[in-house]
């Protein structure tokens, strides 16, 4: 005597025991079913707080929406009004000083000081390892913190930089450095050197770790000076590392929010002002809530084509890579 | 073998050439290196002592490093007439919360990635991996719409939920998953275990360094984040530390004092990961590079 669940619904008979049913299609397709499970609450949660309003951004940069009214439709006067607006313009400029700042100044810092601890200029493993140690110290602090700390190492009449200036040249060379509109740009751009260094030395002594030693000395064998081997083996064989660290720190720049606004508030006369402030402004104080989506969007076309020419410029879109 | 023993010999003396014997050079090489660290330490180091002074003698010149007599008022205005002990609190259960939801979500999904094949699955971390360039101010505007609709403005969930879900994470995730050896699942198979005892009892045991790497990547995003908080926080009970401690400057903007001491101790719970997971915490920093 068969139990009825030994009988499948197409009549065909089973040894006791063989799953039916719900059962024999999990059985079988059990594999298949369970990535999805696995992938699902993450996707969930991706759709609703990323995808989702990735996309109604990008409608509502086409619109006019004033705090909680009605989105209209308005086509592309929010990105018209965008190329014209002063302040904007401003702020892309401050925000591409503060990019060019870390390419021209903190990257090639942070290169040089790669290369000479891992040469034989430090000759002692202990002080290799101190010096990486010491990297990290600035980056416990948050941008919140460093931008407080900051604040009160920059104060005109008594922060610790204008005390030593003063000490040392006298009343006049005190710097207004969150209070001069031609000095707060370099004032960020040196807590980002301060805070930032660091961790991309690091990026660039793991680089530099991973070339085969042989290539070098075999270069220096063949005669090539410390520059042709440097310009010659080195930075080639360091493009993926370099590019890595350059298209962070664009990206770093461009998204740079805190510290402007924590020091100098994005003035005086918005000389410091970044554009992500300027997006915060214009929807959290003004509520201009269209007008701000378009400014997000513009700052994604900025940092997307410049990842582009970045990775065409390190040569990553060709054969040999 | 005989050439590459006399090629080494022969140029050892040309070789050597280069190699920098000039003790000069490597004084100043280190000299201006010390400089550096002690540039990149000054600041901290001003932080930690002038929490420890009054008011009046933070701007003292010169610096006393050591202040003579260590004031601790800073401290104790800090936990009894702020809200401090709450914010701390506050902040740690926010990273605590979503280090544990990210862990959770981009483990399973970055396991069944790396794991299983299934329909669409590159297609879908494509998606996952090119939302990764989009800076995430571009969701601010819809994202805050949304938190008033559900009524998460000032609830740990607003800061909990919404950056849970993280690319970066999901990406690591499957990178150290894929390390796994394949056979450790099937034999499992065998023995009749269930898809989810083999996630539970072989992945995650033998994930472990990559939780402690993701779950120090995941704390720290949430202990230093900023922006997100300064919009959808405005309850003074409901702040997290980096939202008060620029509050803490009072109305004249100078009770240094008072925001050192709560930076000091903001710095601590990071400070503290860095010792005690020191690789983790490196190759946590490092992931990105070495990774991608």
């Amino acid at each position: 005597m068969a139990l009825s669940s030994d009988v499948s619904p197409t009549g065909r008979r089973y040894a006791p025991g063989t799953p039916t049913g719900f059962r024999l299609w999990w059985h079988r397709h059990r594999l298949t079913v369970i990535p999805y499970l696995y992938i699902a609450p993450f996707f969930i949660l991706f759709a609703i707080f990323l995808a989702w309003p990735v996309v109604r951004s990008f409608y509502l940069s086409f619109h006019k929406q004033q705090g909680i009214s009605t989105p209209s439709f308005i086509g592309l006067d929010n990105y018209i009004n965008l190329l014209a607006d002063p302040r904007f313009k401003q702020s892309l400029l401050n925000t591409t000083v503060y990019a060019l700042g870390s390419l021209l100044l903190q990257i090639p810092l942070a290169f040089i000081l790669a290369v000479v601890v891992n040469s034989k200029l430090v000759p002692w493993a202990n002080a290799k390892s101190f010096y990486r140690l010491s990297y990290f110290v600035p980056l416990l602090t948050s941008a919140v913190i460093a931008s407080l700390m900051f604040s009160i190492l920059y104060d005109y009449n008594s922060g610790l930089i204008n005390s030593y200036l003063m000490r040392a040249f006298g009343e006049e060379a005190k710097v207004g450095w969150v209070r001069n509109a031609s000095v707060v740009k370099f004032s960020i751009i040196l807590l980002l050197i301060w805070r930032f260094t660091g961790i991309n030395s690091l990026y660039f002594v793991a680089g530099l770790q991973n070339i085969p030693k042989e290539l070098e000395e075999a270069a220096a064998i063949d005669g090539a000076n410390w520059w042709q081997v440097l310009f010659g083996i080195t930075i080639p064989l360091m493009r993926p590392v370099i590019l890595f660290v350059t298209v962070t720190a664009i990206n770093g720049s461009y998204q740079i929010f805190a510290e402007p606004y924590l020091l100098t508030g994005g003035g005086p006369r918005d000389q410091s002002l970044s554009i992500v402030q300027y997006l915060y402004n214009t929807g959290f104080s003004y509520f201009n809530l269209g007008y701000a989506s378009a400014i997000g969007y513009t700052l994604v076309t900025i940092i997307v084509i410049l990842a582009i020419l970045n990775l065409r410029f390190f040569g990553a879109f060709r054969e040999d890579q | 073998m005989t050439t590459s023993v006399q090629a080494t010999t022969a140029s050892a003396p040309r070789f050597s050439a280069i190699r920098i014997r000039n003790g000069a050079l490597v004084s100043i090489a280190n000299v201006f290196l010390l400089i550096g660290v002690l540039l990149a330490a000054i600041p901290f180091i001003y932080m930690i002592s002038a929490s420890f002074k009054p008011q009046n003698e933070i701007f003292t010149f010169p610096v006393q490093v050591i202040p003579k007599n260590p004031y601790l008022d800073n401290y104790t205005t800090l936990f009894g007439e702020t809200l401090y002990l709450r914010w701390f609190l506050n902040t740690a259960i926010v990273a605590v919360g979503r280090t544990a939801l990210s862990l959770f979500l981009c483990m399973l999904a970055g396991f069944a990635f790396a794991k299983y094949d299934f329909p669409f699955r590159r297609v879908l971390f494509v998606m996952v991996l090119a939302s990764f360039t989009l800076p995430f101010e571009v969701v601010l505007i819809p994202l805050y719409t949304m938190m008033v609709r559900l009524g998460w403005l000032n609830t740990y969930w607003v800061l909990i939920v919404p950056f849970a879900a993280s690319a970066f994470g999901i990406f690591l995730a499957r990178q150290y998953a894929l390390a796994l050896p394949t056979e450790l699942m099937e034999a499992a198979r065998i023995d009749g275990s269930s898809e989810l005892g083999i996630f539970f009892r072989i992945a995650l045991p033998n994930l472990r360094p990559a939780l402690a790497v993701m779950g120090i990547i995941f704390f720290q995003a949430s202990w230093n984040d900023f922006l997100w908080p300064l919009i959808v926080l405005n309850d003074s009970t409901m702040y997290v530390i980096n939202l008060a401690l620029p509050t803490l400057r009072g109305p004249y903007n100078d009770q240094y004092g008072l925001v050192l001491g709560g930076a000091v101790i903001a710095v601590i719970p990071i400070i503290i990961i860095f010792f005690a997971m020191q690789r983790y915490f490196i190759e946590g920093i490092m992931a990105g590079a070495l990774k991608g």
